[in-house]
């Protein structure tokens, strides 16, 4: 199958960013934590490269096995809570760099940027089935890469440079989604979707669609305000909620599964657990009411937009 | 209920600010102990999931044109052109930067940030804006100014992001529903979330057109001073 071996060989591509990591960690003399670093990121790269690797070449028999895999899943999550994984300084261009090239490359800059955006609507768009959303954006990735070049006459180090900076500063929350994908995997074997539904049974009755649809918007936003994350939550309520009370009464998955999302993010508008959001912004623009100054104008907004998303679930999904 | 640990486990954590990674992991491993599962069949689907998600993880891949660019004023050209821009009022100001804000991010790039955007470039010149039509506001006003320069970023952000086929909640969507036997298209999903971009755009800007209302009221006598161009609509 050609969409498995060049989905394949794009994370192949995201592991080699993750050895060049490695390979810069190792090479700096002053890191603050250079074995715990390259660690995380190794371990993290022999994922992506090698844990399917013989699809490349349509060999399903070449792989790492899962309980492998698991173990090294641990010692990342070890790493993380030690607080092992650590960066140092990249090599970034100055501000008065970037700014004189601002006005001599001018608005060309964005060129790249757009080819990103609409190259990968366009493959997808028109060759889902043959190549799927992914291999569509390592498509795209490619071409605004080489638009990049040609317009910023930047150098290939420059390029590894950036992006090991790009990833590092995310450091390992870059693999949260994965994680809690895991989480609601394990929350699946164990069945804990089942024993949030009869919960949820005694308050709704089960078959009426409007009650389905705010029990899960509902759900949503209180479990992320509880939670402050909404991605935490999307895996928890969708097994509890969502599939019991919404997707078998016959919504349209895509409508319905992105509304109960951006429904939770309603909830990060009204939660100073979302310190990120919420917290932080108000102490960088130096409001005097650290926790509420930027929530209390956000609470009538994110409430409007509650109530538009369930009125627009219950009459778009279904 | 005792299978409710791990969501409990996972409040606490987060509450108490031990890592988040950790904390999802440690919520797993002991609701599928609690659960019976034994101890290698619990690692054996966490990496099991963890392998087949990789995708989600995929935003890499367009890691290094966006440092390329980046690195070569990307950032600084957008703040020229927003710098250009001459909006009299606090809420024109706000609601013009919440539509660039939302449509970049449906086109997957990060042209915002309360650090890189909001403090040095939009909140001036919505407080250059308010001096300038309303002279001296009150305590409570500045800090509103504040506070909706703060939200707006956040609204564009949040109901901008899941327009772009590779947005870590798009992939994440896509990831949870297979674990539950549906397929989706992360296309699908990101097409599916345009509707609410438009959205957050009209009721952010009638937020803070409102506020552009409020101020005129209160500061009316400051304003009549002034020029009638700029009257509100």
């Amino acid at each position: 199958m050609l969409k498995n071996s060049l989905t394949e060989i794009l994370y192949i591509l995201i592991g080699i960013v993750c050895f060049y990591t490695v390979y810069k960690t190792l090479k700096d003399k002053n890191h603050p934590s250079k074995i715990g670093t390259a660690l995380f990121w190794g371990i993290l790269g022999v994922i992506f490269t090698f844990s399917r690797i013989g699809l490349v070449w349509g060999n399903k028999d070449i792989f790492i096995n899962d309980t492998l895999v698991g173990y090294m899943v641990l010692v990342l999550a070890a790493l993380s809570a030690f607080k092992l994984v650590k960066f140092n300084k990249f090599d970034e261009s100055s501000s008065e760099f970037k700014k004189k090239m601002s006005g001599v490359i001018g608005n060309k800059i964005f060129v790249p940027a757009l080819v990103l955006a609409v190259v990968a609507f366009m493959v997808a768009q028109f060759w889902t089935k043959q190549l799927g959303s992914l291999v569509a954006l390592g498509i795209s990735a490619v071409l605004a890469l080489v638009c990049a070049f040609a317009i910023t006459k930047g150098k290939t180090s420059e390029m590894a440079e950036d992006t090991r900076r790009l990833l590092e500063m995310v450091g390992p929350m870059s693999m949260l989604p994965q994680i809690l994908a895991a989480l609601g995997s394990v929350f699946a074997a164990a069945g804990v979707g089942t024993v949030i539904a009869d919960g949820i049974k005694f308050v709704i009755p089960q078959g009426n669609i409007l009650f389905g649809v705010i029990a899960y918007c509902v759900g949503m936003a209180l479990f992320t305000m509880i939670m402050g994350n909404a991605f935490a939550a999307f895996a928890v309520i969708t097994a509890g909620i969502g599939m019991p009370f919404v997707f078998t009464q016959g919504a349209n998955p895509a409508v319905a599964s992105a509304l109960a999302l951006t429904a939770g993010y309603c909830g990060t508008l009204m939660t100073p657990m979302a310190a990120n959001f919420n917290i932080v912004p108000a102490a960088i623009l130096d409001i005097k009411d650290r926790k509420y100054g930027v929530i209390k104008y956000q609470l009538p907004v994110a409430i409007v937009m509650l109530i538009i998303h369930i009125v627009l679930m219950y009459v778009w999904a279904f | 209920m005792i299978k409710l640990i791990g969501i409990l486990i996972i409040i606490v954590g987060l509450a108490i600010k031990l890592d988040t990674i950790a904390v999802v992991v440690i919520a797993g491993v002991v609701t599928g102990l609690v659960s019976g599962m034994p101890f290698n069949e619990i690692v054996t689907t966490l990496g099991k999931a963890f392998v087949t998600n990789r995708y989600m993880t995929i935003f890499i891949i367009s890691l290094p044109v966006i440092g390329l660019l980046e690195r070569y004023g990307l950032r600084e050209r957008a703040a020229y052109l927003i710098g250009k821009i001459k909006s009299a009022t606090v809420g024109r100001l706000t609601s013009l930067y919440l539509i660039i804000r939302t449509v970049a991010a449906i086109f997957g790039l990060r042209l915002g940030g309360h650090v890189q955007f909001i403090r040095p470039l939009i909140l001036p010149m919505a407080q250059g804006a308010a001096e300038n039509r309303y002279g001296k506001m009150d305590d409570e006003d500045v800090e509103a100014v504040k506070g909706l320069e703060g939200a707006v970023e956040n609204y564009g952000n949040f109901f901008g992001q899941n327009g772009f086929v590779a947005a870590g909640g798009v992939l994440l969507i896509v990831g949870v529903l297979k674990e539950q036997k549906i397929v989706l298209e992360a296309i699908d999903v990101a097409k599916a979330s345009i509707p609410i971009a438009i959205i957050i755009l009209i009721v952010g800007a009638l937020q803070f057109l409102y506020f552009d209302r409020k101020f005129d009221k209160k500061y009316k006598d400051k304003i009549s001073s002034q020029s009638d161009m700029s009257k509100n609509v």
